[in-house]
């Protein structure tokens, strides 16, 4: 299972009800569902994957995240989803306030443009990024609203949104040394390829 | 009365379609006979007429298991019958109407399922209808001959034949349906099935299908009745005793009805403007294909469909409302009044009112929503709704208020809007990422369906 899952699974409270946006082939969704009896639906636009969801026996609904989330009343979900969704987007400002409309917290990891290696290709090679992150060229990238994680956090504050937690990961194999995890924590925008970020609206309890 | 029928038209061409498709590793269910089975007990309907018995026309496919959990119900459309898959002779070259969706290894597949389609009573390939024999007209003391019903069969509602579905199914002996199946008006009975009888079905399919009709949808049945209504050759109803047949109007009716099954695209693909002779004849005979098209389904199905039959059935989808049964739906100004036979809305046809109230979209929208969602608040099954991108008939919208329904009621439900050239029809083709999903849901483990979301969370 990705890392960032393994991470979101941590911050998803047992039996909740989850809408996971961009839901694939519903990997998340049925491990969240057997190890954390959770409930809920998955969106997801690619046919195949779909119905790949579907013979899981999971709720799969067809749906652009483009359209919003208008379908849902306020607070429906304890916590929404997004792996990895929100930089491929048109709104992602847009989006993730109706997120947080509709559950009282997002869980959402995106690629982080800053890391190391992007600085690399922009900075010095003067390419756009192609990383294991990133892996489409800058013609056909589905990804057009990247950011870092610097950005995200002046969104958050900008709108009034919490981070309960934050984590960055490295999700290659090197990311896992104990030295790497350490460095990554020292310098999360240089080092740390993906973040994974837990927030809400609410005011901290 | 000719049993081959087809759901709403099987008359495009096949053999372009799903060349990679499941269709072709797949087998047919190969020589099917149907039986007719009796229900001597009356049959109370929603109109509050009693049938004082009725029979059902009834074709099975596959093996039903031990424990009788492997049977799948089929729901079919407005022109159906339970003629679905497989074929009568080996010399038939017509397999039942939704034979690329029911056989071995195919979506449905009856290697592992048990499947079983029904005609509906108020049908005419053999189930109880209009073509036949009234009971009240035997034994008459002046020694007068039997009478079909005609017009004075009662109306039916699709909770009717929900009712008359689940008595089958009391005596086939199938307390539970692994899942029940249906498109267009068959997607209606399906849902309908989850609504009145939650506890026997585990899994529900609705196929291009929509939680009530909109006045775009009645007034297209209300042309299509009036089409037969104002033939001459109608007589009130009472043309098989007059010894006529209400043909043109019938051919219209299917004319204006097949339209709304197409599309713009599909139309323009299969006959643009070609004419048939290549020049303007400056007549009203037939000179562009589309309506020697027309003109032909409309001759074909007049031949094996009975007008009665088609009035009725165009009142019931027009009734068609699971919210009915439930209270906090405010809408009593717009409440139908059920009329209690053919015969009496025949005759009330003119008394209509030019009453037309404006209705709000977002009011409207939202009581509808909250409606259906008290329907299907104690629904027990998982869902699957399908549409299809250029449906104009039930568009992809109502497909998804259904989906929203049960979702904001916290509901298991899968959907997929399907992207199919075919309009309406698309549910009757062989597509390949359609057939895949249905496979896929009815084969999946079954999930819990009760989810702890019910709408307000905080």
């Amino acid at each position: 299972m990705r890392m960032d899952h393994q991470l979101a699974e941590r911050w998803i409270a047992p039996q909740s009800h989850v809408l996971d946006l961009g839901c694939g082939n519903g990997e998340l969704l049925a491990h969240l569902q057997q190890k954390l009896g959770v409930t809920g639906y998955g969106l997801e636009i690619d046919e195949d994957k779909i119905n790949e969801a579907i013979s899981k026996g999971l709720s799969i609904v067809e749906q652009d995240l483009n359209d919003g989330l208008a379908r849902f009343a306020d607070d429906s979900f304890d916590t929404v989803v997004m792996a990895r969704a929100l930089q491929a987007v048109k709104a992602p400002d847009v989006l993730l306030l109706d997120m947080l409309r509709v559950a009282r917290e997002a869980v959402i990891t995106f690629p982080n443009f800053a890391h190391w290696q992007n600085r690399i290709h922009l900075g010095l090679k003067g390419l756009m990024p192609v990383s294991e992150a990133l892996p489409y060229e800058w013609y056909n990238t589905p990804n057009i609203h990247l950011c870092t994680f610097k950005d995200f956090e002046q969104l958050c504050a900008e709108h009034d949104i919490h981070i309960i937690n934050r984590f960055a990961v490295s999700d290659s194999e090197k990311g896992h040394s104990p030295l790497m995890t350490s460095l990554i924590r020292q310098a999360p925008n240089l080092l740390a390829d993906v973040a994974i970020y837990r927030v809400t609206k609410r005011k901290p309890a | 009365m000719n049993a081959r029928s087809d759901s709403t038209s099987d008359q495009l061409p096949t053999d372009t379609l799903d060349p990679q498709g499941l269709a072709d590793q797949a087998g047919s269910v190969g020589i099917v006979t149907p039986e007719k089975i009796h229900f001597a007990e009356p049959l109370t309907l929603e109109c509050n007429r009693t049938l004082p018995s009725f029979d059902l026309m009834v074709e099975t496919y596959g093996t039903l298991n031990q424990d009788k959990s492997n049977a799948i119900l089929i729901c079919h459309a407005l022109s159906g019958s339970h003629h679905a898959a497989g074929y009568y002779s080996h010399d038939d070259k017509k397999a039942g109407w939704w034979d690329n969706m029911i056989g071995p290894n195919k979506a449905i597949d009856t290697n592992q399922f048990y499947v079983v389609c029904v005609n509906n009573i108020g049908s005419c390939f053999g189930s109880t209808g209009p073509t036949t024999i009234n009971p009240d007209t035997l034994d008459q003391a002046d020694g007068s001959e039997p009478q079909v019903y005609g017009p004075d069969f009662p109306l039916i509602t699709i909770k009717d034949w929900v009712k008359t579905q689940a008595l089958l199914s009391d005596r086939l002996g199938i307390d539970v349906w692994h899942a029940i199946v249906g498109g267009s008006m068959g997607g209606m009975q399906a849902l309908q099935w989850s609504v009145d009888y939650p506890d026997r079905l585990k899994r529900c399919v609705i196929i291009a299908s929509t939680p009530k009709l909109s006045a775009q949808n009645i007034a297209f049945n209300e042309v299509a009745r009036q089409s037969i209504l104002s033939d001459p050759d109608f007589k009130d109803g009472r043309y098989i005793q007059a010894g006529t047949y209400p043909r043109r109007g019938l051919i219209l009716a299917r004319m204006v009805g097949h339209i709304t099954y197409l599309t713009d695209d599909a139309m323009k693909a299969k006959f643009g403007r070609d004419l048939k002779s290549g020049k303007f004849m400056y007549g009203y005979d037939v000179e562009f294909q589309v309506e020697s098209y027309l003109r032909y389904q409309g001759e074909r199905f007049s031949k094996n469909f009975d007008a009665n039959t088609y009035l009725l059935m165009t009142k019931a989808l027009d009734y068609f409302d699971p919210t009915r049964d439930y209270a906090n739906y405010a809408n009593t100004a717009d409440d139908i009044a059920i009329d209690d036979s053919l015969a009496t809305s025949i005759n009330n046809e003119h008394t209509g009112s030019d009453h037309t109230a404006e209705h709000s979209d977002d009011t409207d929208s939202q009581l509808e929503l909250s409606a259906l969602k008290s329907a299907l608040a104690h629904t027990k099954c998982q869902y699957l709704v399908v549409s299809f991108t250029t449906d104009w008939r039930f568009a992809p919208e109502r497909s998804q208020e259904i989906v929203d329904a049960l979702m904001a009621t916290g509901k298991p439900v899968s959907y997929i809007n399907v992207d199919a050239p075919h309009g309406h029809d698309s549910f009757l083709f062989d597509i390949p990422r359609y057939m895949g999903a249905i496979k896929g849901f009815l084969t999946a483990p079954f999930m819990t369906t009760n989810m702890a979301g019910t709408g307000e969370r905080s």
